[in-house]
C-alpha cells in the first residue's frame, strides 16, 4: 500500500491530540492513586501506563494504516478470534478479584473482553452497511447480528464481567438504532428485554445482585456492598469546587476508595481537582465525542459512518456509565474511564477505536 | 487501491447524518446529567461530604489525665493509679469477627461463648465502635494478645491508668470509689469535658474532690487509613495529671480502728481535739473499692446494694443512732450551766422514776441508791437524768445539744452526711403538728426517743469537751498539691463556734468522764489502759423498747440487740484525740465498744512515741554532729 500524500495532509491530528491528553490526565491521576506516602513517590503503575500508551499508539496506527474498507473482510475473522479468546480465557484464564478475565502473555495480561467491544462494532457495521430498507429494519433482520453478539455477551457474563457485558449490549442496541431499526420494532425489543429481566436476575452472581440492590439503597449495607458507593461519593463531594489539590486527596491516599487506579479513578480525580477539574474533563470528552460525531456526517459512505458511530458509542457509553457509577447514580459495574483508567487492554482498545475513526475521517476524500 | 465489495454509496449516508443530529442532542443531555450530578455532590452537598471525609480520616484518641494520688498525714500512699490494659475489639477491622473472637478466647483461655455473647449484644452499635471485651486484663492475657496480634485483626489493647486502693476495704468509705459516668452526670458535666466511658468519682473523697483529683485529659488527633491504621499524628494535647491530695488520716490508726471493728458492724471515728482533723474513720462492713476500679460486675454490685448490712454506707457520717447514755454528757453540762443541777445534791434512786402515770426504769435493777451528778455519770444512772429532764425542759436540752453540734451536719467534706435529730417543741410542731409532751423529755434525757446522732457528731462533741468548748469543723483533707509539689490549697482548723462554759462545769464533767473509765464502778472500765489515761462515756442505744422485765443481751434476737457506744478522749491530763465508737447490736457500750476505743488510743500513743523517738534520734544525731 502506497502512502498517499492526501492521507497525510488529512491526518486527524485533533483525535491524536485528544487521546494523548486523556492519557496524560490518566497517568498523572494514576500517579496519585498509586502514590506511596512513606516512600514519597508512586509505585510502578504510572510508568507501566506510559508503556501501555506505546501499545495504544501501535493499536491506533495499525487501525488507521489501511483503508477501512478492508475491515469488511477482516470483521468476521476478528470476531472469530475474539470469540476464541473469550473461550480461552475461561479455560486458561487468570483469575483476579473473583472473576476470570485475563490471559497471561508473559509481558502483558490480555483482557479479551476489551477488544471484544470492537468486534461488536465491526460485525454490525459490516452487516448494516447496505442501504436500509425504505421503512427501516424489522426484527426479522436482527437475527444475524443477534446471533453474532449474544455469544460475546454470554461469555463475558460468565467470567463474570457485568460491566463489559452491559457495554456490549448497549453498543449493540445503539448500533441497531443508528442503522435504522423501525421504532415499533425497537418497542418490541424493549418489551422482550423487560420480560427477560427476571431471567437475567436469576443468572446474576450474588455479588452482582448485591451491587444492584445496594445501588437502589446504598445504606442497605454501608460497610459491605454499599461501602464503595458511599466512599466514592464522599471523595467526589469533598473535592468541592477546586479540589483538595494534587496528591492531597485523603479518601484516595488513605485507601478509602476502591479500585483507585482503574474503575474509580474518576473519584480520585474529582477529589483532587474538584468540580472545576471534573467539568473540564467532561467537557473535553464531550468535545471529542462531538468532533467524532461530525466525522459521521462527513464520512463518504455508510460503512465508514457506521464504523465511526460504533466507536463513538463505545467511548460515550464508557464515559457515561463510569462517571454515573462512580457518582452514585448507577449500580457499580466494572467499566473503565476511557484512556484515563489504568489498564493496557482497555487503553489499546480505546486507541484502536479512535484509530478506526481517524482512518475513516482521513479517507473521506479518497476515492 | 484494492477492489472492495459491497460498497453501496460513495456520497455518504444521509439517514445517518439526520440521526446523528438527534444523537447530538442525546449526548448533550447525557453530559448535562452528569454535570448536574457533580454540581449536587461537589457544590450543594460539598460541605457535608467534606465533613464525612474528615470523619473518615481523623480519629480523636483521648488520653485521660492521670488521676491524682492520695496520701495519709505521714505521706503514706493510700491511692494511686497503676497502668492497666483494657481489651478492645473493633468489629469493622476484622473480616470474620466470630472467628477472631473464638481464636482470641483460645489464647486467653476464656469461654468463647462469653466473648461471642458480648459481641452479639453490641451488634446494633456501629461496626467501627470499639467494644470493651475486658477491663484490666491480667498480664498473661496482655502477653498473649501482643504475641498473636497479627492473627487477631480488630483486637487491640488500650493502656489506661487504673485506680489502685492499696488498703482496699480499710479506707473504702472515706476514699470512695470511681465508676463510669452515668447519663445524668454526663448531661450535667458535658461542658467540663467528660465523655461517655469516662470514670468519675462516685462516692467518698473521690466524688467530693473529683474536680481536683481528675486532671485534664489530653488527646491526639490521628490520621488513619481505611483499615484504621494510624498514619500520623496531626495534633497533640498533653494530658495534665490531677492534684495530689494529702489527708489528715493516719494510715496506722485507721488500720487499728478497722481491725478492731472486724466481724462487727460499726464505726470508729478518731479526731484531733485541737483542730477537728480526722485521724481515723473506719466503717464496717466495708467493700473493696478496687472492685469498682476493675469494672464491677453486675452481680457484685447488686450484692452490695441489696446487702442488709449496707456495706456502701459510711456509718460515721451517714449512720443515725440514738445516742443513749452518751447524751448524759450534754444533759450534765446543760444542767450545770443552766443552774438546774446542784452538783453535790443527792437524789435517791429506787431503780425507777415515775412521771405522770408512767414509770421509767433504770438500767440497774434496784437502783443506784444515793446519787449525785458525779456518780450519775460514772455509773450512768438513768434515774438521775430522768428527773433532770423535765427540770431542764426539752428546749433547753435542745439548745445545749445543738451547741455541741448535735442535730446539724458537721460540714465535713464528704458527701451525703446526715444531721441526726435533736427534738424540740418547735421541731415536733413542724414535724408532727403536735405539742411536745413532757413525758417525752424523760426519754430524751437518756438519749432515747426522738434523739439521733451520727458517730462523727459525738466524736466532735467529745473534742469540744476535751478542748474547753471549741467546736471545730471536722476535716479530712490537709493539703492539695500539684504534681510538681506546689501547694494548691491548704486546710486547717475551722472553729464552728465556741461554747461558753463555766470552768467548774468543765472540771466536774471531765472528772466524772475520767472516773467512768478509772473508778471501780465506772461503766467504761473495759477501756482502762496501762499506757494512757482515758476519759469517756458508755452508751447503750435501745433498738426496741423493752416492756416488762430485764432481758440479757444474749437472749435477744440479733437485730433487736442494743447498739453499743463509747465516746471518749485521751489523755485525760492533756487531751489530744477524741474517739467515738459505735457497734451496731453490740449490746452494752462498756463491754463491746470501750475496748475498741482503748485499742485505738493505745495505738495513737504508740505512734506518737514512734515519732518523738524519731525526732529524738534526729535531734541526737544533730547534736552529735555539732
Amino acid at each position: 500500500m502506497q502512502i498517499d500524500r492526501r492521507l497525510i495532509s488529512h491526518f486527524d491530528w485533533p483525535l491524536l491530540f485528544f487521546s494523548l491528553l486523556f492519557v496524560a490526565v490518566g497517568v498523572t491521576t494514576i500517579y496519585s492513586a498509586n502514590y506511596d506516602m512513606a516512600a514519597g513517590h508512586a509505585g510502578p503503575l504510572p510508568m507501566r501506563q506510559v508503556t501501555w500508551l506505546g501499545l495504544g499508539l501501535i493499536a491506533m496506527f495499525t487501525a488507521l494504516s489501511f483503508d477501512y474498507h478492508y475491515i469488511d473482510r477482516l470483521a468476521y475473522p476478528f470476531y472469530a478470534s475474539m470469540l476464541l479468546l473469550l473461550v480461552l480465557v475461561l479455560v486458561i484464564g487468570h483469575s483476579g478479584g473473583g472473576s476470570q478475565r485475563w490471559i497471561n502473555l508473559g509481558f502483558f495480561r490480555l483482557q479479551p473482553s476489551e477488544p471484544a467491544k470492537l468486534a461488536v462494532v465491526l460485525v454490525m457495521a459490516k452487516y448494516f452497511q447496505s442501504d436500509e430498507p425504505a421503512r427501516g429494519y424489522v426484527l426479522r433482520d436482527l437475527w444475524v447480528p443477534f446471533v453474532l453478539v449474544a455469544p460475546l455477551i454470554i461469555l463475558t457474563l460468565v467470567q463474570p464481567d457485568l460491566g463489559t457485558a452491559i457495554i456490549l449490549g448497549i453498543v449493540f442496541i445503539s448500533m441497531i438504532l443508528m442503522s435504522g431499526l423501525r421504532l415499533r420494532s425497537f418497542g418490541y425489543l424493549v418489551g422482550a428485554g423487560l420480560a427477560f429481566l427476571p431471567v437475567a436476575w436469576h443468572f446474576l452472581k450474588q455479588y452482582q445482585r448485591n451491587r444492584i440492590l445496594t445501588f437502589l439503597d446504598p445504606d442497605r449495607d454501608p460497610l459491605g456492598a454499599g461501602y464503595h458507593v458511599i466512599q466514592s461519593q464522599i471523595a467526589i463531594g469533598s473535592g468541592r469546587l477546586f479540589g483538595k489539590g494534587y496528591l492531597h486527596g485523603t479518601q484516595n491516599r488513605l485507601d478509602f476508595l476502591p479500585a483507585q487506579h482503574t474503575d474509580f479513578i474518576f473519584a480520585v480525580f474529582s477529589e483532587e481537582w474538584g468540580f472545576v477539574g471534573c467539568a473540564i474533563l467532561l467537557v473535553l470528552y464531550f468535545i471529542m465525542i462531538g468532533y467524532c460525531l461530525r466525522q459521521v456526517q462527513r464520512a463518504k459512505d455508510r460503512f465508514g459512518a457506521l464504523l465511526i458511530f460504533g466507536m463513538i458509542a463505545i467511548v460515550f457509553w464508557h464515559v457515561v456509565i463510569n462517571v454515573a457509577m462512580v457518582a452514585g447514580v448507577m449500580p457499580v459495574v466494572g467499566v473503565p474511564l476511557p484512556m484515563v483508567s489504568y489498564g493496557g487492554s482497555a487503553l489499546a482498545t480505546m486507541m484502536f477505536a479512535l484509530g478506526v475513526i481517524m482512518n475513516v475521517s482521513m479517507r473521506r476524500y479518497v476515492f | 487501491m484494492a477492489p472492495l465489495a459491497n460498497i453501496s454509496k460513495q456520497d455518504g449516508a444521509p439517514e445517518l447524518r439526520r440521526r446523528s443530529q438527534l444523537l447530538f442532542i442525546f449526548i448533550v443531555v447525557a453530559f448535562l446529567g452528569l454535570i448536574t450530578r457533580l454540581v449536587f455532590l461537589q457544590i450543594v452537598e460539598g460541605e457535608r461530604f467534606t465533613y464525612l471525609s474528615e470523619n473518615n480520616r481523623i480519629r480523636i484518641k483521648r488520653v485521660p489525665g492521670t488521676r491524682g494520688m492520695i496520701f495519709d498525714r505521714e505521706g503514706q500512699l493510700l491511692v494511686d493509679s497503676r497502668p492497666s490494659f483494657d481489651l478492645i475489639f473493633v468489629p469493622e477491622d476484622s473480616e470474620r469477627p466470630e472467628t477472631t473472637l473464638k481464636l482470641l478466647a483460645g489464647y486467653l483461655r476464656r469461654d468463647p461463648v462469653e466473648l461471642l455473647k458480648t459481641f452479639e449484644e453490641n451488634k446494633s452499635r456501629a461496626a467501627f465502635d470499639e467494644l470493651v471485651l475486658g477491663r484490666d486484663i491480667d498480664w498473661p492475657a496482655v502477653v498473649a494478645v501482643e504475641t498473636h496480634q497479627l492473627e487477631l485483626p480488630g483486637v487491640s489493647l488500650r493502656a489506661r491508668p487504673r485506680r489502685n486502693y492499696s488498703d482496699g476495704p480499710m479506707t473504702a468509705h472515706v476514699l470512695g470509689y470511681l465508676g463510669e459516668i452515668n447519663q445524668k452526670q454526663l448531661k450535667l458535666l458535658k461542658d467540663q469535658g467528660y465523655v461517655l466511658g469516662d470514670e468519675i468519682g462516685q462516692y467518698g473523697l473521690e466524688r467530693r474532690w473529683e474536680e481536683l483529683l481528675r486532671g485534664q485529659s489530653g488527646g491526639q488527633q490521628v490520621e488513619v487509613d481505611a483499615l484504621g491504621r494510624r498514619v500520623r499524628v496531626l495534633h497533640e494535647v498533653t494530658d495534665v495529671p490531677g492534684y495530689t491530695v494529702h489527708l489528715t488520716l493516719d494510715r496506722q490508726l485507721q488500720e487499728t480502728a478497722f481491725e478492731a471493728l472486724k466481724g462487727k458492724e460499726g464505726t470508729i471515728v478518731a479526731l484531733d481535739v485541737h483542730s477537728g482533723a480526722i485521724l481515723a474513720m473506719a466503717s464496717t462492713p466495708a467493700f473493696d473499692p478496687n472492685a469498682f476500679a476493675r469494672g464491677i460486675k453486675a452481680d457484685e454490685w447488686s450484692g452490695l446494694i441489696k446487702d442488709q448490712l449496707r456495706p456502701l454506707s459510711n456509718r460515721a457520717t451517714q449512720g443515725q443512732y440514738p445516742p443513749g447514755s452518751t447524751f448524759k454528757i450534754v444533759m450534765s453540762i446543760a444542767g450545770l450551766e443552766e443552774g438546774v443541777v446542784q452538783p453535790d445534791s443527792v437524789i435517791q434512786d429506787p431503780g425507777f422514776y415515775s412521771f405522770g402515770n408512767r414509770s421509767f426504769r433504770d438500767w440497774k435493777k434496784g437502783g443506784h441508791g444515793a446519787v449525785n451528778l458525779h456518780k450519775a455519770i460514772v455509773e450512768s444512772c438513768d434515774t438521775y437524768f430522768y428527773q433532770l429532764g423535765p427540770k431542764l425542759g426539752i428546749d433547753r436540752i435542745a439548745k445545749w445539744a445543738n451547741a455541741f453540734g448535735l442535730g446539724e451536719k458537721t460540714g465535713i467534706a464528704l458527701d451525703d452526711e446526715r444531721s441526726g435529730t435533736i427534738p424540740s417543741t418547735e421541731w415536733k410542731r413542724k414535724r408532727y403538728r403536735q405539742p411536745w409532751f413532757p413525758g417525752e423529755t424523760v426519754s430524751v434525757a437518756i438519749g432515747q426517743g426522738y434523739v439521733t446522732v451520727t458517730p462523727l457528731q459525738l466524736a466532735n462533741m467529745m473534742a469540744a469537751v476535751a478542748n474547753g468548748g471549741k467546736l471545730y469543723r471536722p476535716y479530712v483533707v490537709n493539703k492539695v498539691e500539684s504534681v510538681d509539689g506546689a501547694t494548691v490549697r491548704e486546710y486547717g482548723p475551722e472553729v464552728i463556734r465556741t461554747i461558753e462554759l463555766k470552768p467548774d462545769t468543765l472540771k466536774r464533767v471531765r472528772a466524772a468522764l475520767a472516773d467512768v473509765v478509772s473508778a471501780p464502778h465506772g461503766t467504761g472500765a473495759a477501756a482502762r489502759s496501762q499506757l494512757v489515761s482515758i476519759a469517756g462515756k458508755t452508751g447503750t442505744a435501745q433498738v426496741v423498747e423493752m416492756k416488762g422485765g430485764y432481758v440479757k443481751t444474749e437472749h435477744l434476737a440479733y437485730v433487736n440487740r442494743d447498739h453499743a457506744w463509747f465516746v471518749s478522749y485521751a489523755p485525760v491530763e492533756n487531751p489530744q484525740v477524741a474517739i467515738a465508737v459505735l457497734v451496731e447490736h453490740g449490746g452494752h457500750g462498756g463491754d463491746a465498744a470501750a475496748p475498741m476505743a482503748k485499742k485505738v488510743f493505745e495505738k495513737f500513743i504508740e505512734i506518737q512515741k514512734q515519732s518523738t523517738d524519731k525526732q529524738q534520734v534526729k535531734a541526737d544525731g544533730e547534736s552529735r554532729a555539732n
